[in-house]
């Protein structure tokens, strides 16, 4: 093998220093932009987002104004109209038992399922790392003490837990969104924790001790980089489930009151109407249903962005 | 073999204690206790009411004496329901919620297998790739949308065809008739014939790619008998260790589908109850459906390794 001459050198470093590297966050994002479900669900969920957020500005009526001329007028386009309700402008979803809007009604409900989403999920977010990674990074006793009792309360299912909160906290809405994420962190936990145990042992990490990197540096560059991609996947999955603690809880009556309203308020209400008043169940249970869906596919394509292994 | 039964069964019963515990003292850091009205009452008259149900004793107290009652079966008193027990209600609906639950498991059971197993052997085509979109969506849907669509298609609508009349009654118990049963098992089950489903076309494909079963197929067995004979038996056994899964999905459905359709089930009593905030019942389910959901988790985990050779014993 010739010696690189010094001239050569140079021009290699510069040619070095010009190629980009690829990051483990760029291959993940175009993994994820070249998968057509995650990349479509995407777009949905965020259209109804928006809608949610600019419901006042969509709409002139508002979630809690009640017109008893207008009670459970079909939709404008539909082909039931009455002379009845052709009088009372345009309600593009039509109107509920009450006379109120439904259009903004769904999309109001869209507020509060989609914030109990991100709020709840915030909070097993928050719960589940610190208790996982602290099980994970202290092991030994500590930590299979912690992981039993994880054991323990996933032995019930989560819901009764939620109902005992709101039974004993008196239906609070600020409660409710912590109440579920207050359960709901035991899968982040387990995950966080399993990540954790098995990365500390990996030989990268030894090679970066040896190579005397400090514990921070440690955590910093290699634990949670590794961490992140299984948790970024679970949120995806958490939210979904949320949505649909909340929806749940609310159709028994146990979550959110009138006049404010959500997803499962209005398909509880719905569902009583649905003999003569289809569309007062169909419109939020399609949303519903839509935004589920979005959310399961985003997961998909993340956990398969995020897991270049599993290629 | 035994030595693990044994160590398990003594590791359940910890878990269901801090359960207990942990309900008994949330029910009890409520603010308001269960008799607060909208009239007051003389303060006699509350002081004996309070008595009666020793809510007048420490709170030590309070929890021993209800340990000591859970132990004999006594639940205690409704707090609402002022002339039953708690024992007396989860009696009325217990059989009502356990037909409903094993008539769902059993079609699931029937109908997700069938399902995974259709879609195994059709790996990557247009069966398996339907089945695996119906199981999405039936995993995605909830209850308490499934329910009120079936029954305005088979109860309000009602549906004939070739001139025989399907429709069906839209709630009521009705002494357990199967026609009353057909819809809120139906509903029960969607979405465990979903997952199990997934799980068993999981299963089956790995099953059907391993070396054993190739070599039935080379020793020129038809493709009937392998599947039945060989490669069902491992490939159903990921199933025995979803029993405590399920048993908690039946009871978390059975709160939606008894509430929508009009059942006397221990769901319903349940959802009463954390209405009206009737302490002790609510307590009573709760620690009914963990004891349930624990024990079968314990029959699914010993079960998983009398018929798994490959588990150890340890």
């Amino acid at each position: 093998m010739t010696p690189i001459l010094p001239s050569e050198r140079a021009a290699l470093m510069n040619r070095a220093q010009n190629i980009k590297g690829r990051s483990l966050w760029t291959d993940a994002r175009r993994r994820l932009f070249r998968n057509r479900a995650a990349v479509v669900s995407l777009a949905v969920l965020g259209t109804i987002a928006l809608m949610a957020i600019f419901a006042p500005l969509l709409s002139p009526y508002t979630y809690e104004e009640a017109d008893f001329s207008l009670v459970s007028c079909a939709p404008d386009w539909w082909r039931m109209e009455t002379a009845r309700c052709q009088a009372g402008g345009a309600h593009w979803f039509g109107t509920d038992a009450v006379g109120r809007d439904l259009f903004v009604r769904t999309l109001f409900g869209a507020r509060v399922s989609l914030a109990v989403g991100l709020v709840a999920t915030g909070v097993s977010l928050l719960i589940g790392v610190t208790y996982g990674a602290t099980a994970g990074f202290i092991g030994g006793r500590i930590d299979e003490a912690m992981m039993r009792f994880v054991d323990v309360l996933y032995s019930l299912p989560f819901i009764f837990f939620v109902i005992i909160l709101m039974v004993v906290f008196n239906r609070n809405f600020i409660l409710l969104f912590v109440a579920i994420g207050a359960v709901e962190w035991l899968t982040m936990a387990r995950i966080v924790r399993g990540q954790t145990l098995s990365i500390k042992q990996k030989e990268f990490v030894e090679a970066a001790r040896a190579a005397g990197v400090s514990s921070f540096g440690i955590i910093r560059r290699h634990i949670v980089p590794n961490v992140v991609g299984p948790v970024v996947v679970y949120v995806t999955l958490t939210i979904p489930a949320v949505i649909l603690a909340e929806s749940f809880l609310s159709f028994l009556g146990l979550g959110i009151q009138e006049p404010m309203t959500s997803w499962g308020v209005l398909i509880s209400e719905g569902a009583t109407q649905m003999e003569n008043a289809p569309w007062i169940l169909a419109f939020p249970a399609l949303f519903m249903a839509v935004t589920l869906f979005c959310f399961n596919f985003i997961g998909d394509g993340l956990r398969d962005a995020l897991d270049p292994q599993d290629q | 073999m035994h030595f693990y039964a044994v160590r398990r069964i003594l590791g359940a019963i910890p878990t269901l204690f801090v359960i207990i515990t942990l309900a008994f003292f949330m029910m009890r850091i409520a603010p308001g206790g269960p008799f607060d009205g909208e009239r007051r009452l003389p303060p006699e008259i509350e002081r004996n009411i309070a008595a009666a149900y020793n809510l007048d004793r420490p709170l030590h107290e309070q929890y021993l004496i209800y340990l000591g009652n859970l132990l004999q079966g006594d639940l205690g008193p409704s707090f609402r329901n002022r002339d039953f027990t708690v024992s007396q209600l989860i009696a009325v609906g217990l059989p009502v919620s356990l037909r409903l639950g094993v008539s769902a498991i059993i079609l699931a059971l029937f109908l997700g297998t069938t399902l995974g197993v259709l879609a195994a052997l059709n790996q990557n085509r247009a069966a398996d790739y339907s089945v695996m979109t119906v199981a999405m969506i039936g995993i995605t849907i909830p209850s308490f949308v499934t329910a009120p669509l079936l029954t305005l298609i088979f109860g309000v609508y009602g549906v004939s065809i070739f001139g025989l009349d399907l429709s069906l009654p839209v709630g009521g118990w009705n002494g357990g008739a199967l026609r009353n049963m057909i819809l809120p098992v139906t509903v029960l089950a969607l979405p465990q014939v979903a997952i199990i489903a997934r799980l068993v076309r999981g299963s089956m494909i790995e099953v059907l790619h391993s070396n054993y079963v190739r070599t039935a197929r080379a020793k020129g067995l038809s493709s009937y008998r392998v599947v039945t004979r060989h490669a069902l038996r491992a490939g159903l056994l990921p199933l025995v260790s979803y029993i405590g899964p399920a048993a908690a999905g039946l009871a978390t459905g059975s709160l939606i589908v008894e509430q929508i359709f009009g059942l006397p089930g221990i769901g319903r009593y349940f959802v009463q109850g954390a209405l009206n905030r009737d302490y002790t019942l609510v307590l009573g389910v709760v620690i009914l459906y963990a004891t349930a959901i624990i024990t079968l988790n314990l029959v699914a985990d010993i079960l998983y390794r009398v018929l798994d050779p490959r588990v150890k014993y340890d």
